[in-house]
């Protein structure tokens, strides 16, 4: 069955806290037979995901750990009807990968890969908006809708289904927020790395916008970084369009001026990107804003009861 | 990856973008003798050091002789030279590039960088240039010019032509800026620049177009693909522990405060520095064990945190994704062992393999404060760096 057309049916059909990914999504992976390529893909199979093979260039018609291996995306895509892929590839192979999803018009790209060169990421960005795929990451921990689908490296056991959709900028900051809303019993209904990386393929706003729509999400949780200004632009767009409160962090509060934290996103060039000024922004624009990263469970309990 | 002026400029010179004649020297005498080999009346002596605004801290002087060149260089060499970049405490200034002199009719700006928000490389050029390019956005934003190029097309001619004539060039000089301008697009393209910054670009007398200062930076994920850059780097430029860290995969960046961190994830490691301010505390460090550290890595980032003195306390948060709790606890042990730990250690472990690291610090007979949640190990933290039982 052709990707796209499987992706409408699935539109059609209506799961909980289903965003992007659900029970029906059948994930294959870019990168399989690698260490880590291999460990995650089994983890995700594990929690549920229905795993049904992977690619590796050079490998194809092996079986690795009960699952078939194909030389090319579009070959695996049309054996095994796989509409997400998860990449695993390393930073100089990676945009080639995300390419290739492209090209077989793979609906949901997910790229964990660190360290991609932003102008190869550049050019890939370009491409995917001009074509049928959605491309979340690069440099994420992926995505899960607890209890039905998990694509990405997070742990799942920290999960529970709910009806909190979560978007973040960082992994472990992410693990963080999810803890938090299982420990209250909140859960959550989908949760969305983006990505650290200045260059991503899917923003705080493209992921808002499913979460305003999803008639299982109550809440959102938005965790941000420094750097650029994805989350002023964001905290814009829920002012004039959200109808479901949000909670915010933004990670950096005490980070130095022009220093790169880590990821390569997370830098402060202008006035504009503190994590003060958008702080700012988020609580002109209505948002409840969590200048702890411990209180954001609580902020969420909140704005439910209100 | 920062480098020097006259590397960036003999880079630029590579991809046809007019430069000045220039040398480098590192005595006063081989500073006269590249002044001598470069001929002309007019020299400029700059300090070469990864710091912006040398100029105003007595780094870039001009000398009219070749004794004065000597001079210059002599009191340049060695000098501590202190800018609005380098901090208070300055950078001692090891190298001095000798370039020609020219006759300055106009300073313009030009740079490139990406513009996160349209995800395209992006010219911005000004009429303003040789001064503070932050200031002119702030005060009279509508100088600054900007033109984005699509990634399928790469360069066009009209992107020059369209940021000279509004940076006010004519006649000739809009050609020789255009070519100026492709040329700094193929740079920025061809070695992974993520900043490539002229400031300022100046039109001489006779029409040229000519860089006088260049601030070249480049992607750091790109650096695989070029050797050539990484052989650039000059590491007496760059903080030891920092490179260090960098070895065995460990971001770290060292801070004012007195609590060291140890963390894993970017987002996390800073999240953790802004709970221990907002506790009262103050952060020694920001530092990201990464998702695939074993324990002669965490074992690492602790001597690091501990070679700086300040610290009074330390605080490891870890949520176990693709780092598993086990190893880091692991790493801990042996640390605190082999370095003989002196200060309080406060620790948070949460998520994979959770009861197993805590197993191993409670099975390790180390005194470890262990936390429960990231809240109590902030205030835990905070307390212990104050000299408090925790």
């Amino acid at each position: 069955m052709r990707p796209q057309k499987r992706l409408q049916q699935l539109k059609a059909r209506r799961y909980r806290g289903a965003i992007l990914i659900n029970r029906d999504t059948k994930l294959f992976t870019v990168g399989y037979t690698g260490k880590q390529g291999t460990f995650h893909s089994l983890q995700s199979k594990d929690y549920g995901t229905q795993f049904v093979g992977g690619v590796t260039p050079g490998k194809g018609g092996v079986m690795h750990e009960g699952h078939p291996v194909f030389n090319s995306t579009a070959e695996c895509v049309d054996k095994t009807g796989a509409d997400a892929a998860m990449i695993f590839v390393p930073p100089p192979f990676a945009a080639d990968a995300i390419m290739e999803c492209v090209d077989a018009e793979v609906p949901l790209i997910v790229a964990i890969t660190e360290g991609i060169p932003i102008n190869d990421m550049v050019k890939v960005k370009a491409a995917v908006q001009n074509s049928k795929s959605r491309l979340i990451g690069p440099n994420c921990p992926g995505l899960i809708t607890p209890g039905e689908c998990k694509i990405g490296i997070m742990p799942g056991h920290i999960h529970m289904p709910g009806r909190v959709g979560v978007i973040s900028r960082s992994g472990t900051l992410t693990y963080e927020a999810v803890y938090q809303l299982t420990q209250r019993e909140i859960g959550q209904s989908t949760c969305v790395g983006i990505g650290g990386d200045p260059v991503n393929g899917t923003n705080f706003i493209d992921v808002l916008k499913l979460f305003n729509a999803d008639p299982d999400t109550d809440a959102v949780i938005m965790i941000g970084e420094i750097g650029g200004s994805a989350e002023t632009d964001a905290a814009k767009w829920i002012q004039d369009n959200m109808k479901k409160p949000v909670v915010s962090f933004i990670a950096g509060a005490s980070a130095p001026k022009g220093k790169r934290m880590g990821h390569a996103g997370a830098i402060i060039s202008g006035g504009d990107d503190t994590a003060e000024s958008k702080f700012r922004v988020l609580e002109e624009c209505g948002i409840c804003v969590a200048r702890s990263p411990a209180e954001l469970g609580q902020k969420v309990e909140e704005v439910l009861k209100q | 990856m920062n480098v020097h002026e006259y590397q960036a400029k003999e880079l630029m010179r590579e991809f046809g973008i007019s430069v000045l004649g220039g040398q480098v020297a590192t005595t006063a005498d081989e500073a006269m003798k590249a002044a001598e080999a470069l001929g002309g009346s007019v020299w400029v002596v700059k300090a070469q050091i990864h710091a912006g605004g040398r100029g105003k801290g007595g780094g870039v002087k001009i000398a009219k002789s070749l004794d004065e060149v000597k001079a210059h260089a002599e009191s340049i060499l060695g000098m501590n030279l202190i800018t609005h970049q380098t901090g208070p405490e300055g950078k001692e200034v090891g190298k001095v590039f000798v370039e020609q002199g020219c006759d300055i009719d106009h300073e313009y700006y030009v740079g490139i960088v990406l513009d996160r928000n349209t995800s395209k490389i992006t010219f911005m050029a000004s009429s303003e240039g040789g001064v503070e390019i932050e200031k002119v956005a702030e005060e009279t934003p509508e100088k600054i010019i900007k033109a984005s190029v699509d990634p399928s097309v790469g360069f066009s001619p009209y992107i020059g032509r369209k940021l000279a004539y509004a940076i006010g060039l004519k006649g000739d000089s809009v050609k020789k800026a255009v070519k100026f301008f492709e040329g700094l697009y193929n740079m920025y393209i061809a070695k992974d620049c993520s900043i490539a910054e002229i400031n300022p670009l100046v039109s001489t007398k006779d029409g040229d177009i000519i860089a006088l200062d260049a601030k070249i930076n480049f992607d750091d994920n790109a650096l695989m693909r070029h050797p050539e850059i990484e052989a650039l780097r000059d590491v007496t430029e760059e903080s030891s522990q920092e490179l260090d860290a960098a070895k065995y995969g460990l971001s770290y960046i060292s801070l004012d405060g007195n609590i060291g961190c140890l963390v894993n994830g970017a987002g996390l490691a800073m999240g953790t520095m802004d709970i221990i301010t907002l506790k009262g505390g103050s952060p020694a460090n920001f530092l990201d064990v990464g998702g695939s550290a074993n324990k002669e890595a965490v074992e690492k980032a602790f001597s690091i945190i501990l070679e700086d003195k300040n610290v009074k306390a330390i605080m490891v948060n870890i949520f176990g994704g693709i780092m598993k709790c086990d190893i880091i606890a692991e790493g801990v042990v042996a640390a605190a062992k082999s370095l003989e730990l002196k200060v309080p250690l406060v620790v948070r472990l949460e998520g994979t393999n959770v009861a197993i690291g805590k197993k191993i610090l409670n099975d390790s007979g180390l005194k470890i404060t262990a936390a429960d949640g990231l809240d109590d190990a902030a205030t835990k933290a905070v307390a212990a760096a104050e000299g408090k039982e925790v």
